[in-house]
């Protein structure tokens, strides 16, 4: 066997492996989505999602968690969209290279790994009873932003970076202003991969249940929240109470709110992938 | 400091919804007492998470009683609910153990005096799986021997435990050690509250564990009698003997029957709710928790728990209403 031989059969092999990480992913994913979906399917209905909680598993709905996860999700976009896109913006084109900058990118990095339990610490403290904000939707808002931001931050440095030079170089030539060249060029020119990293924060703060748990986000909530300073609870904390009762049927009726929960998050990504979509299709370089 | 603009696309469905439930609300809660009609306010609960489910089925029913009254129920868990009581941040804490000294402590630091009311039992089920035929029963030193700090790494068999059992391996399963359960049971079981051997299945979520006994033949388990009576055909309870023969001869099997007269000993525990006695100023907090005493008994069994007997509650309204009186004279 000549050495080229080895060579091709080591790639071939290498296919297979691949090929089969692939598919070990995705069967894990169509299990699990099967699973929940045979449950869960056939308890979703009109009544589900129009009522209140209740101890009756039939008579149970997430009227209250799915719109608390829209007021959560909307109002952390708010919040962490602005902060996180401009620090991002700065870090990559303004702050120098200097001790501080570092400082500041090794921390912004580490945040990205602390556990999303210790930001529920932090928020209760500082937000719910610091900033007396008691525990608000603005109060949960706040602390899923802290626990996007570096998310936000990193993809939107990535973004910019890959924008080539000589946009930079041409707006700057024709007498663009910085600010200018950033606004008008770099920033509609990198939109689709902050749009990317956005969504993917988002679709991270929608699935988190334990940081809203601790700032004391409910699990009973009778009424539909109508100020950004009203108590709420989410599908995630609605879903790990009904999951851990005993009764059969509260489970099924955990799948179902799971499946809604999925659902939220898939119309989510496919709003993100169609912005970046038409992002692109308008950037000609 | 935050505009108003981004709630309006939120703010038509929640009017729409919102008008739905007070349709329906009107139509099925009319023709009660009167007395609860025109409350208004809030009442805060947080606290266990195994207490929870009464608490929630009370405030359901309570919402057609008094539908001005808010009431929003959460479950940071007995220590966390205990933190917020004896800080004044909520009105009532549900709590599946005591009060302990470091809570009470904290609680009068902050001037805050409260009432212990049990609202129903839950009994802590010893269990195994159903294909073990050879324990019939099991004595509370048993138990003891097998769950206590010293067992961890020895007793790994069942023939340790008593000789005629089998020499196979013993497996473990429990709840979590930051749960009111570990700290009931290890109370009533090893004689000190949070102690115990580490080297078993420990998890928070019943489920898991009714999951690890009912396909593990060598099993051996705790948890609440909501999740053994949920699942009987894949468990078996075991009968406990506590060896005292003053509350019920022998060994006693958990029931609704023998939690609430008592003789399931010593692992039929009481679940509590606590009041703060500057909520009871409160007409809704007072109307709230007379409800909660007057429908616990029907409600905990609803939901899988077991309820005191009736001259329990009867004597907890009467605690109740001096509590009130004394608070509201301060």
């Amino acid at each position: 066997m000549t050495n080229s031989d080895l060579n091709r059969y080591k790639d071939k092999a290498f296919q297979v492996f691949g090929i089969c990480c692939t598919f070990l992913g995705l069967i894990v994913l169509a299990v699990f989505l099967i699973d929940i979906l045979i449950k869960g399917l056939g308890r979703i209905d009109w009544d589900f999602i129009t009522s209140l909680p209740s101890r009756r598993a039939m008579r149970a709905g997430i009227l209250t968690a799915w719109v608390g996860t829209l007021w959560i999700l909307v109002l952390t976009a708010l919040i962490a969209i602005p902060l996180g896109v401009a620090a991002g913006v700065y870090l990559q084109e303004y702050a120098r290279k200097s001790r501080l900058s570092d400082f500041l990118e090794i921390n912004i990095a580490n945040l990205a790994g602390v556990p999303s339990i210790i930001y529920g610490l932090l928020g209760l403290e500082v937000f719910v009873r610091q900033m007396g904000l008691g525990e608000s939707l603005l109060a949960g808002a706040f602390t899923l932003s802290l626990l996007v931001l570096p998310i936000i931050i990193v993809t939107t440095r990535e973004a910019i970076k890959a924008v080539p030079g000589s946009i930079r170089d041409a707006s700057l030539a024709l007498g663009a202003s910085k600010w200018q060249t950033i606004w008008m060029q770099i920033l509609p020119a990198s939109a689709g991969g902050i749009m990317t990293g956005v969504i993917l924060s988002l679709s991270r703060a929608v699935g988190e249940a334990a940081p809203l748990i601790v700032i004391g986000a409910l699990a009973y909530v009778p009424f539909v929240p109508e100020s950004p300073l009203d108590e709420f609870t989410v599908l995630p904390i609605q879903i790990f109470n009904w999951v851990s009762r005993p009764q059969e049927e509260f489970l099924i009726n955990a799948a179902s709110a799971i499946i809604i929960l999925l659902f939220i998050t898939f119309l989510l990504n496919g709003i993100a992938v169609y912005l970046r979509y038409r992002q692109q299709k308008k950037v000609k370089w | 400091m935050m505009s108003f603009q981004f709630k309006i696309p939120n703010l038509n469905t929640a009017f729409l919804i919102g008008g739905t439930i007070l349709l329906s609300a009107c139509g099925g809660g009319s023709g009660d007492s009167g007395s609860g009609e025109n409350l208004s306010g809030e009442v805060r609960i947080d606290g266990s998470s195994t207490v929870y489910p009464i608490t929630e089925a009370v405030a359901e029913e309570f919402r057609s009683e008094s539908p001005g009254v808010r009431v929003t129920v959460g479950v940071s868990g007995t220590g966390g609910g205990m933190k917020k009581f004896s800080r004044g941040e909520i009105d009532i804490v549900d709590a599946s153990r005591s009060m302990n000294e470091n809570e009470a402590s904290m609680a009068a630091e902050n001037n805050i005096k409260y009432i212990e009311l049990p609202v129903a039992y839950d009994g802590l089920t010893v269990v195994v799986h159903p294909e073990n035929d050879w324990v019939k029963d099991i004595t509370v030193a048993e138990l003891k021997k097998i769950w206590a700090p010293e067992a961890q790494g020895t007793i790994t068999r069942w023939n340790q435990v008593r000789p005629e059992w089998p020499d196979q391996e013993l497996h473990l399963y429990g709840a979590g050690v930051e749960s009111g359960t570990y700290d009931y049971f290890t109370e009533a079981i090893v004689g000190k509250s949070h102690s115990s051997r580490g080297d078993y299945t420990a998890s928070e979520d019943d489920n898991v564990l009714v999951q690890g006994v009912s396909t593990d033949p060598y099993a051996l388990g705790f948890f609440g009698f909501a999740y053994y009576d949920e699942n009987q055909g894949k468990l078996k309870a075991v009968p406990v003997d506590d060896q005292d023969d003053s509350n019920g001869k022998g060994a006693i099997l958990p029931s609704l029957e023998t939690v609430k007269d008592g003789s399931y000993a010593p692992l039929s525990r009481p679940l509590f709710i606590y009041v703060n006695s500057t909520a009871v100023v409160r007409p809704e907090v007072v109307e709230f928790v007379n409800f909660y005493l007057d429908n616990a008994a029907e409600l905990s069994e609803e939901v899988g728990y077991i309820q005191l007997p009736a001259e329990r509650y009867e004597e907890q309204r009467n605690r109740f209403e001096e509590f009130v009186q004394s608070s509201v004279q301060q």
